[in-house]
């Protein structure tokens, strides 16, 4: 392997790591507010986690470029205040599969807190514990499997991220080319060695992560 | 002491409208199922809002729309045993029993823990996971659980109906003993009319949402207040 595929693969990893932890501390947090609370506005958060389910990647990151863009409504101030701006850095890369992968963590996440039985819960009230320490002690270790099986889809997500990442990030060799976009470039480029080489090992390793994520769904919770 | 309740509420087109009070003695809220027992239970426990009315213990209010006292469950002294027992099926029985001493000191829950075990019974299974020990056994360990913080009283609810009869006649006698030692008052759901007249010293009958006699289980037996009463007594007395 030469070492521009090296770099996409270890930038892919690293992208789809850092997005994870995001989509993890956000994607939890969400899903136990979906999960667990009744308030205001609930049906439209819902929504708005699901719509980078549904949504075409361009529109995900064309809004992320309204939002984040040297011109954006908060990129502008971030460059005023900074001089720096996330449009095409690494970090553009991170806040795209960010948004395409948290709907898999809230959905999956939502699913395993949901099914964690009402008693148990009620138990715990019962028994003087608040309801953060039940959340920790009797909630999170019954939904464990689905809540890793959820950070695990994400993660495979957030390493497919193409669209969103090209509009934002750009495709720049060396810099900003995670896998995907060397995929395509190599495509395009007709350098068909490279992309068979780079396709073969990107579907293997999507491929292992959602074997894990059934095994972990599969065996109960 | 005791335990005064007076209690309204209403849920998809049911109405329950419940008010008694009891001291420290054992009260068994007997009826059929649908006539608002377990959702009694509930509100008294906190886990269900009434829609008006006052909940007491020990003189100290736990609910009253009135002056707008709500207390959450964990502000309430209650030990409450579910119907499917809710054993935390990720820990031991030991992490079951400990879950229920909070608020006390690292010592003191491993003492009260040991003695639990030992009185209930139990002793030897900690390391044991829920669904390792028979039914009488997690019976034992939701009760320990149950009582380990010293609760102001205690709410059962059906929580022997999973049971065979002889183990049902043994948790009985169990219940009655510890009973000697924890003299708090007991609220136990049931629609076992046997397990009823042996257990309260105290019958409250439900129907269709609402208190229809109460009384010491002869009264009851002897004098049935309505139809209603006279029905659910007569159908299993030959058993008593």
């Amino acid at each position: 392997m030469d070492s521009s595929l090296l770099f996409s693969l270890r930038l892919s990893l690293q992208v789809a790591a850092v997005a994870t932890l995001f989509v993890v501390i956000a994607g939890l947090s969400a899903a136990f507010l979906l999960a667990r609370k009744n308030f205001p506005g609930k049906e439209l958060l819902d929504m708005v986690l699901t719509l980078p389910l549904v949504l075409p990647p361009t529109v995900i990151g064309y809004y992320l470029i309204v939002l984040f863009g040297r011109n954006g409504l908060l990129g502008a101030y971030l460059y005023a205040w900074t001089g720096w701006s996330v449009m095409f850095t690494w970090y553009a890369a991170v806040l795209a599969s960010f948004v395409v992968a948290l709907p898999l963590m809230v959905k999956t996440a939502r699913a395993a807190i949901e099914s964690v039985d009402e008693n148990l819960i009620n138990a715990s009230y019962t028994l003087g514990h608040s309801e953060w320490w039940t959340a920790f002690k009797v909630i999170l270790p019954l939904a464990g499997k689905g809540i890793i099986a959820g950070a695990i889809l994400s993660f495979a997500r957030a390493m497919g991220e193409f669209g969103a990442t090209l509009m934002l990030a750009g495709n720049l060799p060396g810099k900003t080319n995670t896998m995907p976009l060397a995929i395509y470039s190599a495509a395009a480029s007709g350098d068909r060695s490279e992309a068979n080489t780079m396709v073969l090992l990107f579907t293997l390793i999507s491929g292992l992560f959602l074997y894990m994520a059934n095994r972990l769904t599969k065996r109960g919770i | 002491m005791g335990l005064s309740i007076n209690i309204k509420k209403r849920v998809n087109g049911f109405k329950l409208d419940a008010q008694w009070r009891i001291n420290d003695e054992l009260a068994v809220l007997f009826g059929y199922s649908g006539a608002g027992k377990s959702m009694t239970l509930r509100m008294i426990a906190g886990l269900m809002k009434p829609d008006e009315g006052e909940i007491l213990l020990n003189g100290k209010p736990l609910f009253n729309r009135a002056a707008a006292i709500d207390l959450p469950p964990q502000a309430r002294s209650f030990g409450y045993v579910f119907q499917d027992l809710a054993l935390f099926p990720h820990m031991t029985v030991r992490g079951n029993i400990l879950y229920g001493a909070h608020g006390l000191s690292k010592n003191e829950r491993e003492l009260r823990c040991r003695d639990m075990m030992e009185r209930f019974t139990i002793a030897g299974m900690e390391k044991k996971f829920p669904h390792e020990i028979s039914g009488g056994q997690k019976q034992r360990v939701a009760l320990a659980r149950a009582l380990i913080r010293r609760p102001d009283a205690l709410l059962l609810d059906e929580p022997f109906s999973a049971l065979d009869a002889p183990l049902r006649s043994e948790m009985r006698n169990f219940l009655k003993e510890i009973r000697r030692e924890f003299p708090i008052p007991v609220v136990l759901v049931t629609h076992d009319l046997a397990e009823a007249v042996a257990l309260a010293d105290r019958l409250i009958i439900m129907a269709h949402g609402r208190v229809v006699q109460t009384g010491t289980a002869s009264e009851v037996l002897n004098s049935p207040s309505c139809p209603e009463v006279e029905l659910l007594v007569n159908t299993k007395v030959v058993w008593v």
